[in-house]
């Protein structure tokens, strides 16, 4: 009876590729690899940032702001490391249409989020709500770099994509120099960030043998080999040891 | 008055059977060529000003919507409020045109080439088909730079002195084709400027009308043919640093990038080695024409006009040894600035002497105050000032706190705007009967004069005390600074004038137009004036004269004891006057 | 006075304003004479019906004049005003005492390197603060200027002190702050979009406050 439904499954979903020729409806049928970043060793402290310079985002913090480059959760994991599969999709693999927009916003003089996925050709919305310049800089080498000014709180935010995949393309503002962030640009929807929980989840893949990386901007890559078929979910786990 | 220009020979040398194109689109005449960078440099004067306006709007409203600013591309403002870079390229762009575009080519492009065969008496340039190229390249070079708006990202965006390495590294600046293309546009420029000058030095040292010696060249005319020789040395610098500049850009090349080895003040040596004589071409062809519609104005000689040859010579001379005071902070080495400071307060005293002698010009005279003559003496009057505020610069420890502050913005604008521009509006009103045959209105110039006098004071005085106060240039949003929150006021009050100001200069625009078609037709000399061109019939026919006049005299016996009028053209044999030896050779 | 000349902040203050209001007071007379010459033949010499222009070609006692006049007057400014230019800004001029700070400016911040303890630049026990500079007030100060990618300008208007920070260049500049207080340091040459955000404040601290704060932050660099 399950094994019909499964059937049925996988018909309905090659009726749909058929008929759409798409992989988004599809991708919601394939496999999953999913698991944790965990962070061993000594939690490396944050330097705080002066930002009397600034009352607007002095203003918006109650607790003295810091540098945002080693994020460890409460729960021994690591944030902000960018999860994407590298290679191993087959060789006719079309991505999905990607127009739903990524938001990155600059509040309280920091970047939000501080590292991001975002797929080639997906929009970019750059919003600024801090009532002061701050400029974004990327600094991309296989996509032509751009360098935008906001010199006050936006209403319309100003959108950019990204026309080939990078891992990671770099952002900075010249004004406030600790403000960086990472966009990891990649051809496909398969890459998640993780969060505070330290966990990340790459679903819809279709079956195949992959090389996941796991990015972070102060400990480097990690690469895991995940084999998966049909709908089933594959636990896969990365260790950033402190420096 | 019609009984000298019945001594003239009629003009008219040849039957003119040329087409359209031939005669007023690719045309090797002088005259057409002068009409044809008038149109060209009016039109980029317009353009600057219309960049100078939306500054003026960001300076005196930061981040308040401009008006009409809803129609420019998100990439120059957003919801209205101008951009940080827009801003930037709108400083870059308008230095660049006013500069390179409308001034330049107003005082040299259209006044050499008009002024310069007619006042020697010759048929035309002695090269009339480089002439041309020189127009047409210009044009080129115009069209390329105006481009330069429109390309993704916008024009340059390292201010109209381009220093590198920011004009270099397109990483750092956020420009590269708009970058290209100033480079581009220069060397062209160059070029066109390089082709004038060698013909306007050829053409003054070979073609002068019998008679015409050297000490009888009107000063309009000294003044350009040293311009020039400043143009033809100093031109063939600014365009080989473009070069070099554009292959940074382009080839990889690593002149100015001081990553790889290269320097970053040997773009300003380069820049200044040209820009400082650069300074007195868009300043001494404006010193000759005025020195001509004094002369003319107050119905008397030219006072000293040999020390006012003398100081336009010397001030070519030097205008080449000066460059390093606009270095003064760069970090090169300071006994230079010491060396510099000499120089440049020397530069003073030609200034001085050619001040001095228009005043001794008016003295005792018989003041005639035309719309030329108002804006001459208006000129002199504002040049004073831009003169003697380059002295505080001069002295390098005022230098200090005023280099890079509006205190410069003030000076060079008393310079090219009290100075050039106003010896322009007269210089365009003086030679039109001759270029159109009609009168621009009398009433409509003079109300044209007193509003411009009125308003550019008060834009351009106050910024003065701006850069006393610290100001700097070339910033989008002074309210940044606290320091700079006093003089947000000052900031408000200049913007409002400069909105006048331009205003104002519609009434010369509309003159302008409506005089083409509806002027008073004109008297062929309508300023009782002494120079050759003014013995043709207006406008002057292609080719000038069929055999040029001999010359008997300087340009400028006004009230001459023996004339019976007060005024004694240079072509007027009076009883007594020798006929210059050249005179029985063949017709030139 | 908004429309007059800042605050004198430094020893420099007093000798360059000095000198600016002499050339004040020169350009001024040149002025008035000038601009009264112009007003004064406009009218008095204007057009009436019979009147009749002397013809006269010049003077060359006038002309002798008004040519020595001016250059014996720039020349000596020239003089005097480089006495004040040697002592400023002359490669010898900086003062053997001078406190040590290093600037690195780039697009668009500045960054404001101290001694640290031992009160001498490069060796280890420095720290750089973004932004900030405090210096001690009545004491001389080296600033070693550096640029990270283009010209920057470093120029504090109290301090009358402006000098280009140039890549590929060590410019050394130095100065003596006299009036304790908070002000602002300004980029003064373009140097991009960001060029007029790239301020910094200016903290002139009486000796013993430098101290502390120097103390400060001394013990905080530890701390992280």
């Amino acid at each position: 009876m399950s094994k019909l439904r499964v059937a049925a499954g996988f018909a309905g979903a090659l009726v749909v590729l058929g008929t759409a020729g798409r992989w988004g409806e599809a991708a919601q049928a394939g496999a999953t690899v999913t698991g944790r970043v965990k962070f061993t060793g000594a939690k490396p402290t944050m330097r705080r940032i002066d930002m009397s310079e600034e009352s607007a985002c002095a203003a918006k913090y109650t607790t003295p702001p810091t540098e945002e480059s080693v994020i460890v959760n409460t729960n021994g994991t690591l944030a902000n490391v960018f999860v994407y599969v590298k290679s191993g999709l087959p060789a006719g693999y079309k991505p999905p249409a990607a127009t739903t927009p990524v938001v990155i916003d600059q509040d309280g003089c920091h970047y939000k989020p501080h590292v991001f996925g975002i797929m080639v050709g997906q929009p970019l919305h750059i919003k600024n709500s801090d009532p002061l310049l701050h400029n974004i800089k990327s600094k991309g080498r296989a996509n032509r770099p751009f360098n935008i000014s906001q010199p006050n709180v936006t209403r319309t935010p100003t959108v950019r994509t990204f026309s080939a995949a990078e891992v990671m393309v770099s952002l900075e503002c010249n004004v406030h120099g600790w403000m960086q962030a990472y966009a990891g640009v990649v051809a496909h929807p398969f890459f998640a960030v993780t969060g505070a929980d330290g966990t990340f989840s790459l679903k819809g893949l279709p079956p195949g043998t992959y090389t996941i990386e796991a990015w972070h901007e102060r400990y480097g890559v990690q690469t895991a080999t995940v084999t998966v078929a049909g709908t089933e979910t594959k636990t896969t786990e990365f260790t950033f040891a402190a420096k | 008055m019609t009984s000298h220009a019945t001594t003239a020979p009629a003009g008219h040398a040849h039957h003119d059977d040329r087409s359209f194109l031939a005669k007023y689109v690719f045309s090797t005449d002088h005259k057409i060529i002068g009409i044809q960078f008038l149109f060209l440099s009016l039109f980029f004067l317009l353009v600057g000003g219309v960049l100078a306006m939306q500054m003026r709007w960001q300076l005196g409203f930061p981040n308040q919507p401009m008006p009409g600013g809803g129609i420019l591309p998100e990439t120059w403002a957003t919801d209205g409020v101008l951009l940080p870079e827009y801003y930037i390229q709108l400083v870059t762009m308008h230095g660049t045109f006013m500069v390179f575009f409308a001034i330049m080519p107003l005082l040299v492009g259209v006044y050499a080439n008009f002024l310069i065969p007619l006042k020697i008496g010759t048929h035309d340039m002695a090269f009339p088909r480089i002439n041309m190229a020189s127009f047409w390249v210009a044009f080129l070079a115009g069209a390329v730079m105006l481009s330069s708006m429109f390309v993704p990202e916008g024009p340059s965006r390292a201010g109209w002195t381009m220093y590198a390495p920011l004009s270099a590294r397109a990483d750092l600046s956020g420009v590269l084709l708009g970058q290209q293309l100033w480079c581009v546009a220069i060397i062209l420029l160059g070029l066109s400027s390089i082709l004038g000058s060698l013909n306007y030095i050829t053409t003054v040292i070979n073609n002068r009308a019998p008679g015409m010696t050297w000490f009888r060249l009107p000063l309009s005319v000294w003044s350009l043919f040293i311009t020039a020789i400043l143009g033809l040395l100093a031109l063939p610098v600014l365009s080989g640093a473009g070069i070099m500049l554009l292959f940074d850009q382009t080839l990889g090349t690593h002149f100015f990038d001081t990553t790889a080895g290269g320097q970053a003040l040997l773009w300003q040596h380069l820049f200044w080695f040209f820009g400082h004589p650069e300074v007195y071409i868009l300043i001494l062809p404006a010193m000759g024409m005025v020195s001509d519609i004094i002369a003319n104005g107050s119905r008397k000689p030219i006072f000293g006009y040999h020390s006012m040859v003398f100081a336009i010579v010397g001030i070519g001379f030097l205008s080449w040894i000066v460059w390093g005071h606009h270095m003064f902070m760069s970090g090169m080495n300071p006994t230079l600035g010491s060396t510099f400071m000499v120089t440049t307060m020397i530069i003073a005293v030609p200034s001085a002497i050619k001040v001095f002698n228009w005043l001794g010009t008016m003295w005792e005279g018989n003041l005639h105050f035309h719309v030329p003559m108002l804006n001459a003496v208006g000129f002199v009057a504002m040049f004073v000032i831009g003169g003697l505020s380059g002295v505080f610069m001069a002295a390098t420890p005022v230098d200090m706190p005023i280099h890079d502050t509006y205190f410069i913005v003030a000076h060079i604008h008393y310079v090219l705007f009290g100075g050039s521009l106003f010896a322009l509006f007269g210089a365009i009103t003086y030679w039109y009967p001759k270029m159109f045959g009609r009168m621009m209105n009398e009433r409509w110039g003079k109300i044209h004069f007193w509003l411009t006098m009125l308003f550019f004071n008060l834009v351009f005085f106050p910024m003065h005390n701006l850069g006393m106060g610290g100001h700097m240039r070339r910033i989008y949003d002074p309210t940044v600074y606290n320091f700079l929150d006093p003089m947000q006021g000052v900031n408000r009050f200049i913007s409002l004038s400069a909105f006048a100001l331009f205003v104002v200069q519609g009434i010369f625009a509309v003159n302008f137009v409506w005089s083409l078609f509806r002027g008073k037709k004109a008297d062929a000399n309508p300023w009782r004036d002494n120079g050759l061109e003014w013995s043709l019939p207006n406008p002057a026919p292609h080719g000038n004269w069929e055999r040029v006049p001999s010359v008997y005299r300087g340009p400028y016996e006004f009230s001459h004891p023996q004339a019976s009028e007060d005024f004694l053209p240079q072509h007027v044999k009076l009883p007594g006057d020798q006929e210059p030896a050249s005179a029985k050779g063949a017709a030139r | 006075m908004d429309w007059w000349l800042p605050l004198k902040g430094s020893t420099f203050a007093g000798p360059i304003d000095g000198l600016f209001l002499a050339i004040l007071i020169i350009t001024g007379i040149a002025f008035v004479v000038v601009e009264a010459g112009v007003l004064w033949f406009s009218v008095r010499y204007r057009h009436r019906e019979g009147r009749k222009a002397r013809h006269v070609h010049g003077s060359t006692k006038a002309e002798v004049v008004w040519t020595a006049v001016p250059a014996v007057t720039v020349v000596a400014l020239g003089i005097v005003s480089n006495q004040h230019w040697e002592r400023i800004k002359g490669r010898e001029s900086v003062p053997a005492d001078a406190y040590p700070i290093a600037i690195h400016a780039e697009q668009f911040e500045w960054n404001v390197t101290y001694p640290g303890p031992d009160g001498e630049l490069g060796n280890g026990d420095d720290f750089t603060v973004r932004n900030q500079l405090h210096v001690p007030v009545g004491r001389n100060v080296l600033l070693v200027l550096t640029a990270e990618d283009v010209i920057h300008s470093f120029w504090v208007p109290v301090f009358r002190l402006k000098q280009d920070a140039v890549p590929g260049m060590t410019i050394r500049a130095w100065v003596q702050p006299t009036v304790a207080g908070e002000y602002e340091l300004a980029c003064a040459e373009l140097c991009g979009m960001g060029h007029y955000k790239m301020r910094a404040r200016v903290f002139v601290h009486p000796q013993p406050d430098f101290e502390t704060w120097m103390q400060q932050q001394i013990l905080e660099g530890a701390q992280s």
